[in-house]
């Protein structure tokens, strides 16, 4: 800030004259550089297709346009897929939920004393550390196979993230703001309420941010080991794998990854939302 | 009553002039870890006293601050405070990014259980007086290093506290937004007639606010000289360029680097 001490005596004068770049500019250095990226991965593709593959093993990895024309613009195979897609992204944002839900009570349970911190600890860890795949068949026995099963997978994979980033916000508030409730006798649950949930907030979509991600990831490797119920996407890549579609296999991959990333960039754009006005862009 | 009424009208019935405020008798401060911060402070504060007290870091300005605001219990002697209310600021703002600058000057209303109609009012009237109207919706990150800190200034305002404790507030601002929180300050005393403890570490700063001077000496932190400053208030700025005060300056300047010998 260059002109801060004309705001004092004129306040306004700060305001003015604070505009970000113009917005498509702004668009064009965000999406360029990644998209021109893209168009080298397309390049690629074509090169591993028609110059590496011999015509009889071309389906190993087929060309850009033939997963294109048969995974997107074929109605049947778009049809199957997004009914799929439909399924994985019920099973990942309800376990999302739920994995926020109970993450953000465990952190707040956390917050309140040490020794809870220290007990509780260990345990979300080994959440965490667990491998995914080792513990999906005693869910499944324990669950059944539908769709109770695939959210507690989610739900698993995507807690621990949450758990930390909202311990972590509630337990960093500057000590200044804590001497200053402590001069108006403000109690656990005040504090709470007016000083730390609110200061956690950025910090708590820092963690659903990841746990967007990895609930999708959940919600397809369940369907990996469940293979009942309504087919996922996980089921469907499993059935193409089986007629070695390999077109198929590599379209229904790019909606996980559309998927996904859905999922980080809506929860970013909310959390990017709900603070916009609290911290200058980067700082927090 | 009016937007210009007063704050401080409940207090000037209750508090004769003069009137001792808070006193430190032979208090200090041991912090577990077996640093002795501050030693053997005797002071008393009066009601209409402007108090400074100026060091180097680390010389246990800001212990003392918190000693008698309560927030730091002594270890040694005595600190008897009042039970009301004490205006608290810090060197940084410490407002709430996620509070408007109306919603942040009424924060501590709302946390004595003021009901809302009142500590809006409050609030409003705590705005005006360290000219801030018309920034009310405005969210901190928006202001100006010394808006935030009027902000804050406001904002230990609305509980009409006796005494204000001031830790260094206006130490991270430049030169001249300093001088014209200075400004501000000085008025906000002669109108609100709290009595004030001032931490800072600039000489000119504490003897052109203050009506006595305290320079601290560190390790363990004492008082080692106290100063009257005799002008009357209001001050003007120009006072910074008179003869006497020059004089009281170079006192205090001259008492701070012995203090270090």
């Amino acid at each position: 800030m260059t002109s801060q001490a004309m705001n004092t005596l004129d306040p306004a004068i700060e305001l003015r004259g604070r505009r970000g770049q113009g917005l498509p500019r702004r668009l064009a250095l965000t999406l360029g550089p990644p998209l021109a990226l893209f168009g080298v991965f397309v390049g690629l593709a074509y090169l591993i297709s028609y110059v590496i593959l011999s015509p009889g093993r071309r389906w190993l990895f087929p060309p850009p346009h033939e997963i294109v024309k048969n995974g997107f613009l074929n109605g049947r195979h778009l049809h199957e897929q997004l009914t799929a897609l439909w399924d994985t992204a019920q099973v990942s944002i309800v376990g999302l939920l739920i994995a926020f839900a109970i993450g953000v009570t465990v952190a707040l349970v956390m917050s309140q004393a040490k020794w809870i911190e220290r007990s509780l600890y260990p345990y979300a860890v080994l959440v965490q550390v667990t491998p995914i795949l080792a513990i999906v068949p005693l869910i499944a026995t324990w669950f059944g196979y539908d769709f109770t099963a695939r959210v507690v997978v989610c739900v698993l994979i995507a807690v621990f993230p949450i758990i930390t980033n909202t311990l972590h916000g509630l337990l960093t508030v500057d000590s200044e703001l804590h001497d200053l409730f402590t001069l108006h006798h403000a109690g656990r649950i005040k504090r709470l309420v007016k000083l730390q949930i609110p200061h956690a907030v950025p910090d708590v979509f820092v963690g659903l941010r990841v746990s967007a991600g990895l609930s999708v990831i959940g919600a397809i490797v369940g369907e990996f080991f469940f293979r009942q119920g309504t087919p996922g996407l996980g089921r469907l890549l499993d059935v193409y794998r089986a007629y070695l579609e390999t077109d198929l296999m590599m379209s229904s991959l790019l909606f996980c990854v559309a998927l996904g990333l859905a999922s980080f960039l809506v929860v970013g754009f909310a959390g990017r939302q709900l603070t916009k006005n609290w911290y200058e862009e980067g700082n927090r | 009553m009016g937007a210009e009424a007063p704050l401080a009208d409940t207090r000037s019935e209750a508090v004769e002039p003069g009137r001792e405020l808070l006193s430190f008798r032979s208090a200090g401060k041991i912090f577990p870890d077996g640093t002795e911060a501050v030693r053997d402070i005797t002071l008393t504060l009066r009601r209409g006293e402007f108090l400074s007290v100026v060091g180097r870091s680390g010389c246990g300005k800001s212990t003392l601050l918190r000693m008698a605001s309560g927030l730091s219990p002594e270890t040694s002697g005595k600190v008897e405070r009042p039970l009301g209310n004490i205006g608290f600021v810090f060197q940084d703002a410490t407002l709430l990014p996620w509070r408007t600058v109306q919603r942040n000057v009424e924060l501590l209303a709302e946390l004595d259980g003021v009901r809302r109609s009142e500590r809006e009012r409050v609030a409003r009237e705590a705005i005006n007086r360290v000219g801030l109207q018309g920034f009310e919706k405005h969210y901190p990150k928006a202001l100006s290093g010394g808006m935030k800190m009027r902000a804050s200034v406001a904002r230990a305002l609305t509980t009409k506290p006796p005494i204000f404790l001031l830790d260094e507030p206006f130490g991270a601002l430049d030169e001249i937004t300093r001088g014209a929180l200075n400004e501000e300050l000085m008025r906000l005393y002669v109108s609100e007639q709290f009595a004030a403890i001032f931490i800072t570490h600039s000489i000119s700063e504490a003897v052109y606010l203050s009506s006595r001077v305290l320079v601290m000496s560190p390790r363990p932190g004492r008082i080692v000289a106290e100063f009257d400053v005799p002008f009357q208030y209001p001050r003007s700025p120009e006072l910074r360029f008179d003869a006497d005060f020059a004089g009281i300056a170079g006192d205090v300047s001259q008492a701070l680097r012995q203090g270090y010998e």
